[in-house]
């Protein structure tokens, strides 16, 4: 049952990584767009991108609290102590950022739109980036079990959560960079598909780089992971990498669609191969799965929620993408026969 | 625990007790988002409301209406959804003691308030999506699971809330450690109904005169027109019809707190000693020495009210009779009791203001004709939020020093980290930035929202992306 409720949490952490990563990703490149007049396009294939579904995938991060504090509830309190300060920091990014983007939406003059960009923007590093350091300092068992505190700084500020840190920051760049190439193609906007795939090119490189070093990192910083890593993870760790280079040879041709899947799978294979490594702790040598978890009966109360939840939401989901497939009725199809 | 803490005020430059200051974040964020959240729940059934009629009647201002309203909907739901995700964090920065603990039960209920919440996020989006995709009566029918969705939703985070005052459906061991865990009994627990329906109509009621002030105040200056009067009989309909209903599910609530939660009964009658005849004292606040001071006291009231079977004679615990660690203290009982008079005070000024509403409508077949109607209708928006803060006040400060009622305390709960302080300054500062910045979009959008008549979906959070030509216009 545990491994249940683990498995379920890797889910949803893996679609807050890939769809919420999406998200931060381009709000990174919507920052290095640069002034008004000359980033207005690329911020307008953003803001196309973004729009319809941000909120939705902040709902993966809640649910990812929900299942840490309800079927591991002591690793989950372990956690918040320990990591205090990045968790915080991620938090009023969070606020700043859904704030921006909701705002600058909303606001039309450019100088209003200016300063909700900017946060939007800023906080769209951050976030990431201090996501990727909690899950260094909890893969380099730096939170210890039974609710107590570790310590408060070296807890992220330490080589493993560093590089995992830049690691996230460059992953959903690239992750976000391949999905706006494919978003500009819809639009036909051929200037702007260039812009973006050269982009992902270069956030592929550099996210790999970070990747060869990381290794180097874990090995000495997390062995734990590095074993995992290099054994029973060692299937996905491969996979992220193929599918990393698939995407950006996907890109060139016609139609792009097989490079956002492959790019998805790039980003999520790696947040996996994380899971697997530590496996079967939840904090690495510290604290497994099955001493953390929950009752039973708590743990079948969430899968339920969650088998509910995937119930409903597939199908409102897919209703949702054909709306956004269809074209506008007709102005008298919708306001004139109401008249 | 006093280790740890000499340990981290070496790292933390400013180092300060963080349980006040993790208690007044988690106060603040709350009350900033308990404003948001009936707007999320009720203006979804009011657009929908003004969407039927607009199919049924052709009515084109009941189509503006609906189509405004969901924009707006949608501004204050996206902000919602952000402060209630700073609130996922909070339970674990600020009182990861308390979820260590109590998550396995208290956290039931949020995997299914996640579920809602997904639910009215995803539905909102197509909702927004088809007002130009799709035939009328279809996409009425996709705005429906809105309202349910956030119905449901409440339920499920009051749920939560409910456990607090009462933790059922979990058996401990000897040591007070969770052993086992009974889902339905942590969801239906014997505070959740009562609670739950007093919020969810809360929600209607403080939603439908926060909107109906904003449609009064147009009409006050001189907009008589149709559309401005729609808007506001819509919404003062909801709140008329939610405020009596309040009364009786509030009513109810105080007697199950009268049976179930002495301490915070205590509390809120402010009864220093046990006694029959308790008189029910308006105003007036408990003295250093405990001692009731001042206030109008009407003889036997709040024995009656508790129990009208047994009348005058039925006898009110008083905080005496309970350990001093283990009920509020004078500051806070003080707290309790002026929130019930607000709370009780503004409700009933708020139903009398109804029954004139009612009123002219039975007799005249219409809206009260006096200007003071539309006057006192703009005041009442401001009224129905301070009604509601005073309400979740009573309820959070007269469970203390509980935060699971009998079962931990507050102070047990809290985090260790000293820099506690700093954050809540740090949210402070931003939630009021928030909060400023929402006002002025919403006022902007109504604004341009007259200035060129013409519905556009795509400057909303929701909202599909803008089509090229429009982007022409925004950017002039």
């Amino acid at each position: 049952m545990s491994t249940a409720a683990a498995v379920l949490l890797m889910v949803a952490i893996t679609f807050y990584a890939i769809f919420g990563g999406a998200d931060f990703g381009a709000g990174i490149w919507d920052l290095t767009a640069g002034g008004p007049a000359r980033g207005r396009r690329p911020r307008d294939v953003i803001e196309h991108s973004i729009g319809p579904v941000w909120e939705a995938n902040h709902v993966w991060l809640i649910f990812v609290f929900v299942v840490l504090w309800t079927c591991f509830p002591e690793a989950y309190a372990s956690i918040m102590l320990t990591l205090f300060v990045p968790l915080t920091i991620a938090a009023l990014g969070i606020v700043l950022r859904g704030a921006g983007f909701a705002f600058r939406k909303a606001v039309t003059q450019l100088r209003h739109q200016r300063i909700f960009g900017g946060a939007f923007a800023i906080s769209s590093v951050l976030v990431p980036y201090c996501f990727g350091a909690v899950a260094g300092g909890i893969a380099s068992g730096r939170v210890p079990a039974g609710g107590a505190a570790g310590d408060p700084w070296n807890s992220w500020v330490n080589p493993t959560s560093i590089v995992v840190g830049v690691l996230a920051v460059c992953v959903v760049a690239y992750v976000a960079a391949v999905l706006l190439t494919w978003d500009a193609g819809r639009l036909s906007d051929e200037h702007m598909v260039a812009y973006f795939r050269i982009r992902a090119v270069g956030a592929a490189i550099v996210a790999g780089a970070v990747a060869l070093v990381g290794l180097f990192v874990l090995r000495s910083d997390a062995r734990y992971i590095f074993d995992g890593l290099t054994s029973r993870a060692l299937a996905l760790v491969v996979l992220s990498a193929l599918a990393g280079v698939a995407a950006f040879l996907l890109l060139r041709g016609r139609p792009r669609r097989g490079a956002r899947v492959a790019a998805l799978v790039a980003s999520g294979a790696l947040v996996v191969a994380w899971g697997v490594a530590q496996w079967d702790y939840l904090l690495p040598e510290t604290m497994t799965v099955a001493q953390a978890a929950a009752p039973t009966a708590t743990i079948t109360a969430v899968l339920v929620a969650a088998v509910l939840a995937a119930l409903v939401l597939t199908p409102a989901f897919a209703f949702l993408y054909t709306l956004d497939q269809k074209s506008l009725l007709p102005d008298e199809g919708v306001d004139e026969a109401r008249h | 625990m006093m280790e740890s803490i000499a340990h981290l005020s070496g790292a933390v430059p400013l180092a300060v007790d963080p349980v006040p200051w993790a208690r007044a974040q988690m106060a603040f964020t709350l009350a900033f988002h308990i404003i948001l959240v009936p707007l999320g729940v009720s203006w979804a059934a009011m657009t929908l409301i003004a969407n039927y009629r607009a199919i049924r009647r052709h009515d084109v201002d009941a189509l503006r209406l609906a189509q405004r309203w969901s924009k707006y909907m949608a501004v204050t739901f996206a902000v919602g959804a952000v402060t209630g995700t700073v609130l996922s964090f909070e339970f674990g920065l600020l009182w990861p003691q308390f979820m260590g603990k109590w998550g396995e039960a208290f956290g039931i209920p949020f995997a299914f308030e996640g579920l809602f919440f997904f639910i009215e996020a995803i539905f909102i989006s197509i909702y927004i999506f088809g007002w130009r995709r799709l035939k009328p009566w279809p996409h009425f029918w996709t705005g429906v699971p809105i309202p349910v969705a956030g119905i449901l939703g409440s339920a499920s985070v009051v749920a939560a809330n409910a456990w607090m005052n009462s933790p059922q459906g979990v058996t401990l061991d000897s040591s007070g450690n969770i052993t086992d865990v009974d889902p339905v009994g942590v969801i239906l627990n014997d505070a959740m109904p009562l609670m739950a329906a007093h919020m969810i109509i809360a929600a209607y009621l403080v939603g439908g005169f926060l909107i109906a002030s904003v449609y009064a105040a147009g009409m006050l200056r001189g907009r008589m027109d149709h559309y401005h009067r729609l808007g506001l009989i819509i919404s003062f309909t909801v709140a008329a019809v939610a405020t009596p209903v309040q009364m009786g599910v509030g009513d109810g609530l105080a007697r199950w707190v009268y049976t179930s939660q002495p301490t915070k009964f205590a509390a809120i009658e402010m009864v220093p000693q046990t006694s029959s005849d308790v008189p029910e004292v308006l105003l007036g606040h408990l003295s250093s020495s405990g001692q009731v001071e001042g206030g109008i006291a009407v003889p036997g009231l709040a024995s009656w009210l508790s129990d009208p079977s047994t009348g005058r004679s039925t006898v009110i615990q008083g905080l005496d009779s309970f350990q001093v660690d283990g009920r509020p203290t004078i500051a806070q009982v003080n707290v309790v009791h002026l929130c019930w008079d607000i709370m009780v005070g503004l409700g009933t000024l708020l139903f009398l203001f109804t029954l004139w509403y009612w009123a002219s409508w039975i007799f005249r077949r219409d809206l009260p004709r006096s200007r003071w109607f539309l006057r006192a209708a703009v005041v009442a928006g401001p009224l129905a939020v301070v009604t509601l803060e005073a309400g979740w006040t009573l309820s959070e400060v007269g469970r203390q020093p509980w935060i699971v009622y009998n079962q931990m305390k507050v102070a047990d709960a809290a985090t260790t980290n000293t820099g506690v302080w700093l954050t809540f300054v740090a949210v402070t500062l931003l939630y009021a930035a928030l909060g400023t910045t929402l006002v002025l979009v919403l006022r902007a959008m109504s604004r341009r929202a007259r200035e060129h008549d013409r519905f556009q979906d795509s400057d909303t959070p929701y909202g599909p992306g803008q089509p090229a030509d429009e982007t022409e216009v925004r950017s002039r």
